[in-house]
């Protein structure tokens, strides 16, 4: 398989807190990964790095042999790497339907975008067809205001997916919906991405979710890699069943309890 | 599933009146359907920006570059044409706000207003304080022709009012188009959450910028009808009180559709004429009193009253009724 997304010894620090160390990752084509580690790990920041938003204090980046550390993310998104959020990031007063022909009016350029108008059959139709994919071409008329968390993260990741990435960086894709909804979500997720063949690395706590979905693991401790490989092996690597699966069921014994 | 778009006819239809109306008014109703244009044109721009989440207490800035660029165009270029001077108007608007715009689409929040406010009043500073620009009296404009023609009082007032009504149509029917394209959405985008513009491939920047210079252009073209209208220029255009004026009647009227500005300005001319006569000394608390009851009462702006009873469609921006019913 050939790697697309190189990252060599990066790190970033704020301050005095590590949230990234000496961090070494490939993800080649058409894969499916999956990034676990307790809170506070570095996960996001990972990913933050990876698409822009953060600018990483030493360290490289190659997409499909592009350095892009440092780039602005939206010259990242546009070369093919996309992402959803950890909290679904959205516009409460458009609807669905909006923000999926937005997405895809900002794939063109031109004056075309300043003239004519957002709403059209042939926008309509790719939209709904996208929204189809994720199962929410329901709600299309509706505003994220109004919509179940669920959908939102659809919503967010349907929107990631617009542009046909390479890529897709998913944070935490199941975080914030019921437990009994997570499975269902995220085989729609699956089954929508599946489409584009795009190579997916998707942000987990659910150990669950994570053996039946990833091939791969990279395992996060305190800003740093302790593991990185098959899924089964990962998954029973010592240092990550005592520092991340461990501290997960604790957390989620304290959780439920308060309940 | 979309409803038809019925603003460019009645941009027709209320343009024909006016036009028509024009013959019928007296004088000085006349003068003020331009004078009220002439604002309401000032007014889109601030509500492009408000579209935004951008509150420029500047406007009066493009609005004095406006109406100078006239007085100027015929003192020192000599050009009398109407349409040369408010080309040259709106040249000397795009101009300014393209330089100024890529420093203002920086700023946020109340470091924009306050920047804005700030530029306008330096102007402001340089006009009252130039001799040869007329310091705080300000400059003369004398009758614009009409290509090449000297025209009657009469004819110039006509031409004057005729053209304020045509090109006031254009720009709404411009900016209305504006509002609804991919850009317009992505305004409304970049108040809520710039991070996910950028994430979506859009700079938030660019945005920025093309609304700011949007609102340039037409406060510009505000400023010379104005300054045709009444014959003169004075600094007070850029003084802050003038920004502040545009912005009330922008809360007035209501940022969910362009023609808001114009229904803003009207009811505010017609309140400040009557106020002004009835109560010399209180205008100032009638129409502040006017304004907070609005707030109070119709915080979407006197625009809503044409919203009521209707089932807006999905494109349009002020779904108060349905967001109300899909919870
Ligand atoms: N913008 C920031 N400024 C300062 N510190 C930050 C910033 N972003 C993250 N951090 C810190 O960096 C560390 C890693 O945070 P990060 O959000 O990457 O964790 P995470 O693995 O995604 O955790 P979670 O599972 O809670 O989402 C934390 O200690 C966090 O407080
Ligand atoms: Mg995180």
């Amino acid at each position: 398989m050939k790697p697309i997304l190189e990252v060599s010894d990066l790190n970033k620090s704020f301050g005095a807190v590590t949230a990234a160390a000496d961090i070494n990752v490939t993800i080649h084509e058409n894969e499916m990964v999956a990034v676990i580690g307790s809170n506070g790990a570095g996960k996001t920041t990972f990913v933050n790095m990876v698409t822009g938003y953060l600018k990483p204090t030493s360290g490289r980046i190659q997409f499909c042999g592009k350095d892009i550390a440092g780039r602005a993310p939206r010259e990242i998104s546009r070369s093919g790497i996309c992402r959803s959020f950890q909290v679904a990031q959205l516009f409460p007063e458009m609807t669905i339907l909006e923000h999926m022909m937005l997405a895809f009016a900002a794939l063109q350029v031109g004056l075309k975008n300043y003239f004519y108008p957002l709403h059209s059959q042939a926008a309509e139709t790719r939209a709904l067809e996208v929204l189809g994919d994720f199962g929410i071409a329901g709600h299309a008329n509706a505003r994220v205001g109004a919509l179940a968390q669920g959908v939102r993260k659809l919503l967010d990741i349907a929107i990631a997916m617009v542009s046909r990435p390479q890529l897709l960086l998913l944070d935490e894709p199941t975080s914030g919906v019921a437990i009994e909804e997570k499975f269902a979500l995220m085989e729609t997720v699956m089954g929508g991405v599946r489409q584009t063949k795009a190579a997916v690395m998707f942000i987990e706590h659910d150990m669950e979710i994570v053996s039946q979905y990833a091939r791969r693991v990279i395992a996060f401790y305190e800003g740093r890699i302790i593991a990185n490989g098959p899924t089964k092996e990962v998954l029973a690597h010592a240092q990550v069943r005592e520092f991340i699966i461990g501290e997960i069921q604790e957390a989620a014994i304290v959780a439920s309890k308060h309940d | 599933m979309r409803a038809f778009d019925k603003t460019p006819l009645a941009i027709v239809v209320a343009t024909t009146l006016l036009l028509v109306g024009f013959f019928v008014f007296p004088a000085w109703l006349s003068l003020m359907v331009v004078t009220i244009i002439a604002k309401a044109l000032v007014v889109v721009g601030v509500v492009v920006l408000m579209r935004s989440g951008l509150v420029s207490f500047g406007q009066g800035l493009y609005y004095c570059i406006g109406g100078y660029a006239v007085s100027l165009g015929e003192q020192v270029l000599q050009i009398t044409d109407i349409f040369v001077l408010l080309a040259l108007a709106m040249a000397a608007g795009l101009v300014a706000g393209s330089i100024l715009g890529l420093l203002m689409s920086r700023y946020r929040e109340i470091f924009f207003a306050m920047f804005s406010l700030a530029l306008s009043m330096i102007l402001y500073g340089i006009l009252s304080r130039t001799q040869s620009l007329g310091s705080t009296d300000g400059l003369n404009i004398v009758q614009p022709t009409l290509f090449g023609i000297k025209l009657a009082t009469q004819q110039a007032k006509l031409l004057i009012y005729f053209t304020t009504c045509v090109l006031a149509a254009l720009v709404t029917y411009a900016v209305h188009r504006y509002i609804r394209s991919p850009l317009g959405y992505a305004s409304m985008a970049v108040r809520d959450n710039e991070i996910r513009v950028e994430y979506l491939g859009l700079a938030p920047k660019k945005v920025f910028y093309s609304n700011y210079v949007i609102a340039s252009v037409v406060a510009a073209l505000g400023g010379a009808i104005t300054a045709l209208n009444y014959g003169h220029v004075q600094p007070d255009m850029a003084y802050w009180s003038q920004s502040g004026e545009f912005i009330f009647i922008a809360l007035m009227g209501g940022t969910s559709h362009v023609a808001a500005a114009f229904l803003g300005s009207a009811v505010f001319e017609t309140i400040r004429t009557y106020a002004l006569e009835l109560a010399p000394d209180a205008w100032r608390v009638i129409l502040g009193g006017v304004l907070i009851a609005i707030i109070c009462f119709l915080p979407k702006g006197l625009w809503s009253l044409t919203q009521f009873g209707k089932r807006s469609g999905s494109s349009d921006w002020d779904r108060v009724v349905d967001e109300k019913d899909s919870t």
